[in-house]
């Protein structure tokens, strides 16, 4: 099956004052119809500028090498004008402010049916009413009623529907949520959560979900890559992520993520700071705040290596089995 | 113990009932515009302002019906008369009544600044938009040319203009309307830059709008607001420059009447017949002001910082 999205050893580079600032180097993923990947790391790892990338949305001063293939189509080199024709029949974004991703000027029905007039072609009463018909299918009660509102009337969990409802209204191939719950409720946060898996489930959109919540992946991705200081540290099945990390910086993140079961001790934290990503270390990114680091760390950059089927780490200290059970 | 309970009694009963809401529920469809115009129905001196500016439309429109005599018939029998109640603004050097002078006045006064206004609008606004959002060459070409502009004093500029093209009423608009242009650009490329930088401007970019659809559906209805606002201030400036003009003989060409070129009369005649100039000048005051009370109104309405004090 050709995968929905591949970025292969894509690399993205701001040009500043300062000069180049590196913000991505040799990041790889691919994503298959009906799944989601997740998108691990901290602010400023380069998860953001990732799915820009993939969006075609960086500003004039980046500069991508690397390949990004969509349904097999290589779009990385595209010209402006086609890449733009992608965006919302072939790949739809969902942004993490919903407060202020709606324009305040239209009402919420409004803003549906422009998508819908766009790429369908459809006209403005049969844009009007189709609108009505994916408000209700994001589950928003009395879709007509609601429609006719301005975004200021809206809640903040109900104008995320609106703009996921606005996604998927061309049924795009590929949907990129960057941090689609940060700023709701926790409770909104769950049902927006299972609206997503539900609307994969039904229209078999591939999913990029980037996130630096640990609980929203474990319940959503099927494969987690995990990104620290512009490039991937491990890559991993889920499941297999949380029951057996392979990257320190990855056991760092799940023992700073709270639990319900287990002790009542303080969050693991990660000591130190992200690397200046302007003069960046010469050997493993992270080995400044590894507890495992060893003279190697500090002095060869690690490459992904292959530890199980699906199961990537860079790390040269991989597998950890060994190095936990001996502080064990 | 059993103030604890007395308080958890307290708290179990009903409680008394909420008084009824003082406004009535909002409107379903409550747009922005709505909410404007809501708290501009409550600003007192805009709707003065309104008031005013309504009724010189009306009469400016009604002209050859309210206008008791005819403004360029002349008559050597009643030069200069002092205002009574044949005259009410009495008569000019040539004998033609003021007040009739006055109501035709008002029809280029109002057309010179509208007209101007809308047509440095139009020229004004997507130069600007199309500088803020493309940025580059494109804005450093656009902004440096409204800079040269911006640099001559407003007046000055639409003299040269004027002078340029030639004395007509036509070529008055058009000065004060390029005049004006370079403000309306400036505006407009900064509302861009500011539109430019929001998530829904984004938002819109990801879901695959064209660059001029993004420009003329997403952000141009944001910028409404800031626009009417400083078009309507900009009416008052081009009344008074259409006034300026005329009166230096560049705008309205005599016999038709002016309230510039009306001035520019009453200025020799200023201690023996004060009455040529006090009711042009009054009428160029109340319309000028009108229109600036209009747009303070309009500022506080659209302006949703404004909502505190209501």
């Amino acid at each position: 099956m050709t995968p929905a999205l591949e970025v292969i050893d894509l690399a993205i580079t701001f040009r500043t004052d300062r000069g180049p600032f590196r913000a991505v180097q040799g990041v790889s993923f691919a994503v298959d119809p009906g799944r989601t990947l997740a998108i691990v790391g901290e602010s400023g790892c380069g998860k953001s500028a990732t799915s820009l990338a993939i969006m075609g949305l960086l500003p004039d001063s980046a500069r991508i090498t690397g390949s990004i293939r969509l349904a097999g189509q290589e779009i990385a080199e595209l010209p402006p004008e086609p890449r733009r024709r992608l965006r919302g029949p072939a790949m739809a974004m969902i942004f993490q402010e919903p407060m202020t991703s709606l324009n305040p000027a239209f009402t919420a029905g409004e803003q549906v049916a422009e998508a819908l007039r766009l790429h369908r072609g459809l006209s403005r009463g049969k844009a009007a009413a189709a609108a009505v018909a994916a408000l209700e299918q994001v589950h928003i009660p009395e879709p007509g009623r609601r429609a006719a509102q301005y975004p200021h009337q809206l809640s903040g969990g109900m104008r995320q529907r609106v703009m996921i409802a606005i996604a998927l209204a061309c049924r795009p191939r590929l949907l990129i949520a960057d941090e689609p719950t940060t700023a709701l409720d926790v409770t909104v946060q769950a049902q927006i959560l299972s609206l997503l898996a539900e609307l994969k489930r039904e229209t078999g959109t591939a999913t990029v979900l980037i996130t630096h919540d640990l609980g929203v992946v474990a319940d959503q991705a099927d494969e987690v890559v995990v990104m620290y200081a512009g490039q991937v540290v491990e890559r991993a099945p889920a499941a297999r992520l949380f029951a057996n990390p392979e990257h320190p910086y990855t056991v760092g993140l799940l023992g700073a993520a709270p639990r319900l079961t287990g002790g009542r001790g303080r969050l693991a934290s990660i000591e130190g700071t992200v690397p200046d990503l302007m003069a960046p270390p010469g050997g493993c990114r992270f080995a400044a705040r590894c507890p495992f680091a060893v003279t190697l760390c500090h002095l060869t950059p690690p490459p992904l290596r292959t530890l199980a089927p699906g199961h990537q780490a860079a790390c040269h200290r991989a597998p950890l089995s060994a190095i936990l059970g001996e502080a064990a | 113990m059993s103030s604890t309970l007395e308080k958890l009694r307290q708290a179990a009963a009903p409680p008394p009932e909420p008084p009824p809401p003082k406004v009535a529920p909002r409107p379903e469809r409550d747009s922005p515009g709505r909410r404007a115009l809501r708290r501009f129905a409550r600003h007192r001196l805009a709707m003065l302002g309104l008031v005013i500016v309504t009724l010189f439309v009306v009469v400016a429109l009604l002209a050859p019906l309210v206008a008791p005599y005819d403004p360029i018939a002349t008559s050597w029998a009643r030069i200069r008369k002092a205002p009574s109640g044949a005259f009410w603004f009495g008569t000019d050097e040539n004998g033609r009544d003021i007040l009739s002078r006055v109501i035709w006045g008002a029809r280029a006064s109002l057309m010179a600044g509208v007209v101007s206004v809308v047509a440095a609008v139009g020229l004004g606004v997507p130069f600007g938009l199309w500088a803020g959002l493309a940025g580059g060459w494109v804005d450093a070409v656009i902004s440096r040319v409204a800079d040269a502009m911006l640099s001559v004093p407003f007046l000055i500029l639409a003299i040269a203009l004027a002078a340029f093209l030639g004395p007509a009423l036509e070529n008055a608009m058009l000065a004060i309307a390029i005049s004006a242009t370079p403000i309306f650009v400036r505006l407009a490329r900064g509302m861009a830059l500011e539109a430019k930088a929001t998530d829904w401007v984004e938002a819109a970019r990801a879901l695959g709008n064209p660059p001029w659809r993004t420009a003329l559906r997403h952000v141009l209805p944001n910028i409404v607001p800031p626009l009417l606002v400083q078009g309507t201030l900009a009416i008052a400036e081009a009344i008074i420059a259409e006034a300026s003009l005329s009166f230096l003989g560049l705008g309205q060409q005599p016999p038709s009447p002016s309230w510039g070129s009306m001035l520019n009369a009453a200025q020799r005649f200023l201690t023996q017949a004060p009455w040529m100039a006090i009711y042009p000048g009054l009428a160029i005051f109340l319309v000028v002001l009108a229109f600036n009370l209009v747009g303070d109104g309009l500022r506080d309405a659209l302006d949703p910082r404004s909502d505190k004090n209501k």
